[in-house]
């Protein structure tokens, strides 16, 4: 019996995960043990510091290029990038998470069992404010989505994965308003979550087993056995194209991607709108960062033999987007098409076989983060007595009553039809350009054509805000208070900065586009 | 030369103006129009200092200025203007505040804020003159883009019937005439080793297939905003429905990027491919002279039979870029200028009649003439301009497209000059059934119709008039700008005159 060697740690490196995680669990004491009145506010302080102290490691961690924990992490470029973008937009959404003046108790219900507007309901309104099981929830999910992103192994990843998505599939049902869409959405969102789970977990097993076939190595799910492995084998690569199959339907799942997207639409319409805002930006995030590490480190060597395929699901993704897109009466719907489509773009980036690809992927995922999180910023200020009045038919006029949010949220949208000078276009530009010097205009020109058919909707928003005459029913925004608009704020300057400005994010992105193996 | 950063100073100084004129509050309209008055005169008088400035016989381009923007792709805010773009940005620059000047109450009749109105028309010149001045291939793709978002919203909430709709369409067809374009963009840029640079990208050689994927992305948007024959559906209905002055910029200014475009672009950057392609390009430039007359024919609605003719007037302006001779695109660059003269004062003039009528309908009018005789005049005179009549500025124009492509391509300009006939027919119809003939009783009762030019619309027509009787008998200081940009264009792509007509002959490629 050998001695059980205890891998060397790098606990700097790895400071950012403790913090959230830590952060976590300290915020579920803090559910034990501080009053419930000043419960709010001690959870948002907790939650937004680990955020910024792990930033704040991320940062100084910024030269970072290593492999600890005894290879299950990778801190490289690509990871800390990614870590940061996911930090930054955490920050954001908790900030809309955290808004509590523009419904009066918060978009969050303490009881699974509380309906809207009953007496319970109010009495947590008015006094209680609301659940705050919010806060160590998204930390957990954030601390999944740092390793996610940084997983050098395929079960590191794996963990990963349930880590960050079992908290998000809690944040979905706790809606306030509309219960049953959020248990609905909840519910859908786990059932296929876990499909997509087993999906992966199949794979990493098939791929196990693909390696375990190259003679004089040992069998191994870490990143650089896998590449070796795709290299030396001798023998047939049915369980390599099986395993990485699988472990895309998984990874592809959580972007969002088509054929896998059927849960996006229901989920993001019936979870909360702040919880939305972070799934559509972090878990966006997260989910490329994986695909860009596994398609890059691990399954380089086939590149010709994935390229095809994972092509054809981006056409795919950004043609079910952009066309459904056209059709929906919901803003929260229209809104997740949107980001099935922008699913598809980052697809192009990912395949796109250069440095210039990841970077270019990375700097849309800031860019698409922060338009995104603005976006849903204001779906939440557009309020009735009922809640959000997110059916667009009520957004008629809307320009006419609140001009300026209006404005704001028009800006947006001509950032996601990509109009230059404004961060969509910088985006799509960057992955178009790496994709098209990598040999794939045939994904750029769908991307083209897509971007038509997706502009379409957006426009359509813009026309009711400002060219329909305000109906009986058009909601006033409701004054964000200062959270709100502080994400707001920050989500809009950086949509255009990004746009204008955008040498800096560029040079950071294209430093930190080298993986380790 | 002096060394003033014209073309930066002139892009930026309408969007500072733009910017006060938003801010000033919404109950002092009056003080929001005047700002942008004078604001739109400083622009104009700054560029008539770089007219003066430039150098006739001087280098191609001139006024170039860069600054690097984002140096990962090699993007730069490269401006530079040749004669072309020289004469595009004096067009600009006068008809903005005339345009300024004839939308005065336009935009009251709204219940939108009237200070955005101008703000808007402030930005709009803006993105011109950038998309003219611009010299680096990124940039001009922003500023084409851009340009569409002022536009947009100055139909779209001040337009009169169908606005919305219209407005829609007018951005769609744009845009996925600008999606082509960017990807063609992205292309020009890979094959042509990462820069955007105008004067580094036409000296790149590439290959055949590749030069006509790009050369179709781009004359697919260039088509689109012109526009030609069957891309054109958008423009009678933008036109119908943007306010007066908005349309006058829309058609006299804006239509003009996609004509600029094949110019600047097209020609040069894959010459090979714009030979290829020419007949097609010819095919539907006369397509489009001929259909587009007879829809004008056809129109009750004065608005929307000015924009028909105006396809019919880029038709011939396709005719003339795509002859290949220095006849024919000197022609068809003097046409894009008086094209902008005449058929901006045509929708001046028609926005003032429809102002005054309350209705676009020709049937709505007859016999205005007696009424308002003086308008009656200018709304003539406009017409006889826009058929070309000889004594006019877009005469000469006309002729010279019709003889250099005589010169080269004998059934083409045989059948435009039908075109001539066919705009005789829609423009002396137009006329006969509005202000000639037995006045319209109903017209009596009108109120507005009772009031001829005011000393304000006096203004506004004065100097189009003018310029357009001047450069009909004496256009030399406007084809002297042309010529050697146009000479240049036509070495790009390696063509030379018939022997009569060519002096020495040049190089048949660089």
């Amino acid at each position: 019996m050998s001695e059980l060697k205890l891998p060397p740690i790098d606990y700097a490196a790895l400071a950012p995960t403790l913090i959230l995680l830590g952060a976590a669990l300290v915020g579920v004491l803090v559910e034990a043990f501080v009053p419930r009145r000043r419960r709010h506010v001690v959870q948002l302080a907790v939650a937004l510091l680990a955020v910024l102290g792990a930033l704040t490691m991320v940062v100084l961690n910024a030269n970072d290029r290593l492999i600890t924990i005894g290879g299950a992490i990778a801190i490289d470029g690509p990871a800390l990038f990614l870590q940061g973008a996911i930090l930054v937009l955490a920050a954001m959404a908790l900030l809309l998470i955290g808004e509590r003046t523009v419904e009066r108790g918060g978009a969050f219900v303490a009881q699974a069992a509380v309906t809207a507007e009953s007496v319970d309901d109010r009495r947590q309104a008015e006094g209680a404010p609301g659940a705050t099981e919010v806060y160590p929830l998204t930390s957990f999910a954030v601390g999944g989505m740092l390793i996610f992103v940084a997983a050098n192994d395929l079960l590191t990843m794996f963990i990963a994965l349930e880590v960050l998505s079992l908290p998000l599939y809690l944040l979905c049902a706790l809606a306030r308003r509309r219960r049953l869409l959020s248990q609905e959405a909840a519910m859908k969102y786990f059932l296929l979550g876990a499909y997509a789970s087993a999906f992966f977990l199949f794979g990493v097993a098939l791929v196990y087993g693909f390696t375990a076939g190259v003679p004089g190595r040992s069998a191994g799910v870490d990143f650089a056995t896998i590449h070796a492995a795709v290299a030396e084998s001798p023998s047939s690569p049915v369980l390599l194209f099986g395993g990485m199959a699988l472990i895309a339907i998984g990874l592809l799942f959580k972007a969002g991607a088509a054929p896998f997207h059927v849960w996006t639409p229901d989920v993001y319409q019936g979870a909360p709108t702040p919880i939305t805002g972070f799934m559509a930006a972090c878990t966006k995030v997260a989910a490329f960062g994986a695909l860009l590490r596994v398609f890059h480190v691990a399954f380089e060597g086939a590149r010709w033999d994935f390229t095809p395929v994972l092509g054809t699901v981006a056409v795919l993704t950004m043609l079910v987007g952009a066309v459904l897109a056209v059709t929906q009466t919901d803003i929260k719907r229209l809104l997740a098409y949107s980001s099935i489509a922008n699913a598809g773009y980052l697809l192009v980036g990912v395949l796109a076989p250069t440095s210039d690809g990841v970077s270019g992927t990375m700097f849309y995922l800031v860019a698409y983060g922060f338009s995104v999180l603005a976006a849903f910023a204001v779906v939440t200020l557009v309020r009735d007595a009922d809640g959000e009045a997110t059916h667009l038919s009520r957004w008629a006029g809307l320009g006419q009553r609140s001009p300026f949010y209006a404005g704001l949220f028009t800006f947006i949208l001509l950032a996601f039809a990509g109009i230059p000078l404004t961060s969509g276009f910088t985006s799509k530009f960057a992955v178009f350009s790496a994709a098209f010097d990598g040999g794939q205009g045939w994904l750029v020109i769908a991307g083209v054509l897509t971007s038509m058919v997706l502009a379409f909707p957006y426009l359509r928003v813009v026309v009711l805000m400002w060219l329909s005459e305000p109906g009986e029913s058009t909601p006033a925004v409701v004054m964000p208070g200062w959270l709100t608009s502080a994400a707001l704020t920050i989500g809009v300057v950086a949509t255009l900065v990004l746009g204008v400005f955008p040498q800096p994010l560029l040079d950071l992105a294209a430093g930190a586009a080298e993986f380790v193996r | 030369m002096s060394d003033f950063p014209f073309l930066s100073v002139l892009t930026v100084a309408p969007l500072v103006g733009a910017l006060v004129v938003a801010v000033l509050p919404r109950r002092r309209p009056e003080l929001a129009k005047q700002v942008a008055l004078g604001w739109s005169l400083l622009v104009l008088a700054l560029s008539v200092v770089m007219w003066v400035t430039w150098q006739t016989g001087g280098d191609r381009f001139q006024f170039r200025e860069s600054y690097p923007w984002i140096p990962n792709w090699g993007v730069n805010f490269t401006f530079a203007a040749d004669g072309i773009a020289l004469v595009m940005l004096m067009l600009i620059a006068l008809l903005v505040p005339l345009v300024i000047l004839a939308s005065w109450h336009d935009a009251e009749s709204s219940r939108r804020s009237v200070p955005v109105y101008f703000a808007l028309l402030l930005v709009l010149e803006c993105t011109m003159i950038g998309v003219f001045a611009a010299a680096d291939v990124f940039l001009f793709y922003v500023f084409f883009e851009v340009m569409l978002v002022p536009m947009y919203f100055l139909i779209g909430s001040y337009g009169g019937h169908q606005r919305q709709y219209a407005a829609v369409k007018f951005f769609l067809y744009s845009l996925v005439g600008g999606l082509f374009m960017l990807a063609a963009v992205i292309g020009l840029w890979v094959v042509g080793g990462k820069t955007f640079d105008w004067v580094a990208l036409s000296e790149v050689d590439i290959s055949t297939g590749a030069e006509r994927w790009l050369f179709l992305g781009f004359f697919i948007a260039f088509a689109i905003k012109a526009p030609f024959f069957p891309f054109h559906t958008w423009l009678p209905d933008a036109g119908g429905a943007a306010p007066a002055g908005a349309a006058a910029l829309l058609v006299g200014v804006l239509d003009k990027v996609g004509t600029f475009g094949l110019l600047r672009y097209c020609l040069p950057l894959f010459p090979d491919a714009a030979k290829w392609f020419a007949p097609w390009a010819l095919a539907l430039g006369v397509i489009g002279i001929i259909y587009a007359a007879l829809l004008a024919i056809g129109q009750n609605d004065l608005k929307r039979l000015v924009s028909y003719t105006s396809i019919a007037h880029f038709g011939f302006i396709g005719v003339g870029i795509f002859a290949f001779t220095s006849q024919a695109a000197t022609g068809a660059v003097l046409y894009m200028v008086n094209h902008g003269l005449a058929t901006g004062l045509l929708f001046l003039v028609v926005g003032m009649l429809v102002a005054r009528r309350g209705s676009a309908l020709i049937s709505d009018f007859g016999g205005a003439g007696k009424l308002v005789p003086l308008l009656a005049g200018v709304l003539f005179f406009a017409g006889l301009a826009s058929l070309a009549l000889p004594g006019t500025a877009p005469f000469i124009s006309e002729f010279l497209v019709l003889i250099g492509t005589f010169s080269v391509n004998k059934p083409v300009a045989v059948i435009a000059t039908l075109g001539i006939i066919l705009a005789a027919a829609y423009v002396l119809w137009m006329v006969q059934r509005t202000t000639q003939g037995t006045l319209n009783p109903a017209l009596t009762e009108v109120e507005g119709m009772k009031r001829d030019l005011n000393l304000r619309e006096k203004v506004v027509v004065a100097p189009l008039v003018a310029l357009i009787v001047l450069l009909g008998f004496y256009p030399k200081p406007v084809t002297d700008v042309i010529n050697p940009a146009v000479e240049a264009t036509m070495q790009d792509i390696g063509k030379t005159d018939p022997a009569p007509s060519a002096g020495t002959p040049q190089e048949a490629s660089r």
